[in-house]
């Protein structure tokens, strides 16, 4: 059906619009430096010695960590607007298309295609179906449950009758005690921590091996596809 | 022993009767304004409130518990507070301390009951036990529930005190074989005040009381039930160790050079950072010291389910959920292993096929179609 020699037309897609991307690396930073500093609040570095009042490293560690949890959340909402006023695949983030049965089936395809059972991955203008579902459970879904609890155990020390505390405290009563919102929010930490790693090979891989660019869409906006077939 | 008590009965007078001199009187109701965190001033409200206010009785029963409470309760900082509070209480009904026994002392309960109804107040240590069809824990031939429900149906509020009664602490740890139920699950058409701790500080117990009956009116709540004048803050937001926290000095053993200049415990395991309570204000035993002072890190005893935490001496606690107990670095961290290990080999393998692929492709006739692609693949 093809001629044997790839045709080298492509075709480009504006897809991810400025706001956007730019959201989508603040983001990245932010996650970065929040399981960082997250993973350093659990596990202090070793103990320093000589006098308290020399040092200020736990308080740094949190500091950072509160600073870019205020980026992650306040980006957060600017991403849910970003989905009011942006295009269509600005929306995708925050709408699982549940009930389309070419979802599911688009879904298995991708992950046949993970599994070496497909010759070739479909195209797709937005996110694949595989990497849509991730996103929605993981960064919205997960997201939400990193601020909430973040914000719950931010308004300990903010105090009864803060802005956090109205906001936010409630949710250690649902979780059951302070301990456990920690344990919550710590786990957290190990979901987003696989999803990154899934997230960043896979966008490699399918840079390289899929017909479709991902990272340098993710940078200049546009999807090029490298053939034309459907 | 209870001179029986008339209802223009005041405070005041049934303190002088007891031996209570104006001057230790007075004493108390300043030692009580302080506790309390309110200004001078309202000692003389104190004292007002307590000399014109018919006394109000308060009827203590024990459940399923240790005791560890009244014990904490009997020693006070301060001893005329004790001397005070105690006539205030003791000589209604009490199970560990009052003299009378048998059915002279249940007569007492049905006595308050009828004649303060809607009036007295109820402070229950330890929880009722459901287990065996309730049928445990028996007090004059009766199991503890049906007394605990039957006082609170005419009290004006509940105290429960500890965290057996807050929270059903050692006795209902998993899987709870007694049923052990905390107060506030019984009890629920009348407030319920927690004052959790294992025990609880005495100072907080008493100023709880003491600010329930002089000023007729139940003490602010958190969102959990507890008074928020003691339990509004953690241990950690006022540990004395704290500025070691901030800077990164940790005990990081018992037997290290921290342990020994006195560092912060966070490494060891302290809980101060999800504690509420008032150990690192009011402290221990006349203000003496407490359990982080003394170089142990706090162990939560006044937080919700702190029995089955499993960690007092780690920070990541282990996490229950569906029966299954994890922690959750341990999991983290092999899951990262596992995965990062998995990309590795589906990198390797992505590349493998895709050098394959290409030499499929030159090599092979361009006719070859997308079905028949995937024929071949599902053969290899
Ligand atoms: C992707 C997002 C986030 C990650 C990966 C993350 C990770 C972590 C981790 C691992 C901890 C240590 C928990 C422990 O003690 O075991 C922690 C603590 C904490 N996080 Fe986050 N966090 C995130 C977002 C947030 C947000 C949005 C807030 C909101 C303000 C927040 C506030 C806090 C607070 C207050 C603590 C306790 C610090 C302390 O009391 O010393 N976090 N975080
Ligand atoms: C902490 C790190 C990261 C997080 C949390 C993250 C999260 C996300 C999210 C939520 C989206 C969806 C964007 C939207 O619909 O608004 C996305 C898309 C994308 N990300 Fe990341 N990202 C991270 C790091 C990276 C890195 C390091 C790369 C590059 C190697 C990358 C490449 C991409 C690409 C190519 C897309 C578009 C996927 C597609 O077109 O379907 N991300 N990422
Ligand atoms: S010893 Fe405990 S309560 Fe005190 S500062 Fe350290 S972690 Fe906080
Ligand atoms: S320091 Fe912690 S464990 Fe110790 S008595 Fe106070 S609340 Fe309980």
């Amino acid at each position: 059906m093809q001629p044997s020699l790839p045709t080298t037309r492509q075709t480009a897609v504006y897809v991810y619009q400025a706001p956007l991307r730019a959201w989508h690396w603040i983001n990245a930073a932010a996650i970065t430096v929040l399981a960082i500093t997250g993973w350093f609040i659990a596990n202090p570095p070793p103990s320093l010695s000589g006098e308290a009042s020399a040092h200020f490293q736990m308080g740094y560690i949190r500091f950072f960590h509160f600073a870019a949890a205020y980026v992650f959340a306040v980006g957060f909402l600017f991403r849910l607007y970003w989905a009011f006023v942006g295009n269509r695949y600005a929306r995708q983030l925050f709408t699982l298309p549940f009930w389309r049965r070419s979802f599911w089936a688009e879904l298995l395809h991708e992950l046949r295609w993970y599994a070496f059972q497909e010759r070739e991955p479909r195209k797709y203008v937005g996110h694949n179906p595989l990497a849509h579902l991730f996103m929605v459970v993981i960064i919205t879904v997960g997201g939400l449950v990193m601020i909430f609890t973040g914000f719950a155990l931010y308004s300990e020390q903010t105090g009864l009758g803060s802005w956090q505390d109205r906001l936010f405290g409630w949710v250690i009563p649902l979780v059951g005690q302070s301990q456990d919102v920690r344990m919550w929010h710590h786990w957290g930490m190990w979901v987003l921590v696989v999803f990154v790693m899934l997230h960043v090979y896979t966008a490699v891989r399918e840079d390289v091996m899929s017909r479709q660019s991902l990272i340098s869409t993710m940078i200049s906006g546009w999807r090029m596809f490298k053939d034309d077939r459907p | 022993m209870s001179s029986p008590i008339s209802t223009s009965d005041t405070f005041y007078n049934h303190f002088r009767r007891h031996g209570i001199s104006r001057r230790t009187f007075l004493n108390f109701c300043g030692v009580s304004a302080a506790t309390l965190g309110l200004a001078p001033t309202m000692a003389g409200r104190i004292a007002h409130a307590l000399e014109t206010k018919p006394r109000t009785p308060v009827i203590w029963l024990h459940g399923l518990e240790c005791t560890c409470c009244s014990e904490s309760f009997i020693r006070s900082a301060h001893p005329l507070a004790t001397d005070v509070i105690l006539s205030m209480i003791s000589l209604d009904y009490d199970d560990l301390i009052m003299a009378s026994a048998g059915h002279q002392a249940e007569a007492i309960l049905d006595d308050i009951r009828t004649r303060y109804r809607g009036q007295y107040i109820l402070a229950v240590e330890g929880n009722a036990p459901f287990g065996q069809d309730g049928m445990s824990c028996f007090i004059a031939g009766r199991p503890f529930h049906e007394q605990l429900k039957e006082m609170a149906a005419d009290c004006s509020a509940v105290v429960a005190w500890g965290s057996c009664a807050s929270w059903g602490c050692v006795q209902a740890a998993r899987p709870n074989p007694t049923q052990a139920t905390p107060v506030d699950e019984i009890i629920r058409d009348k407030p319920v005040i927690k004052v959790p701790g294992c025990p609880p500080i005495a100072e907080v117990m008493t100023g709880i009381l003491t600010y329930m009956l002089t000023f007729d009116r139940l003490p602010e709540l958190d969102r959990q039930g507890r008074p928020k004048m003691f339990y509004g803050q953690r241990i950690h937001d006022k540990c004395y160790r704290r500025p070691h926290f901030d800077a990164g000095q940790f005990v990081e053993r018992f037997d290290d050079e921290g342990a020994r200049k006195g560092y912060c415990l966070y490494k060891v395991g302290c809980k101060g950072p999800t504690t509420y309570n008032a150990c690192s204000t009011v402290r221990w035993n006349n203000g003496v010291s407490f359990p982080i002072q003394s170089g142990h890190g706090c162990i939560g005893c006044s937080e919700k389910g702190f029995w089955d935490k499993e960690g007092f001496y780690q920070h990541v606690t282990d996490t229950h959920v569906f029966g299954v107990e994890a922690n959750a670095d341990k999991v983290g961290l092999a899951a990262v292993g596992g995965v990062g290990a998995a990309i590795g080999a589906h990198a390797a393998y992505s590349a493998y096929r895709r050098g394959k692929q290409s030499v499929d492709q030159s090599a092979g006739a361009g006719e070859q179609t997308t079905a028949k692609a995937t024929e071949t693949e599902s053969q290899d």
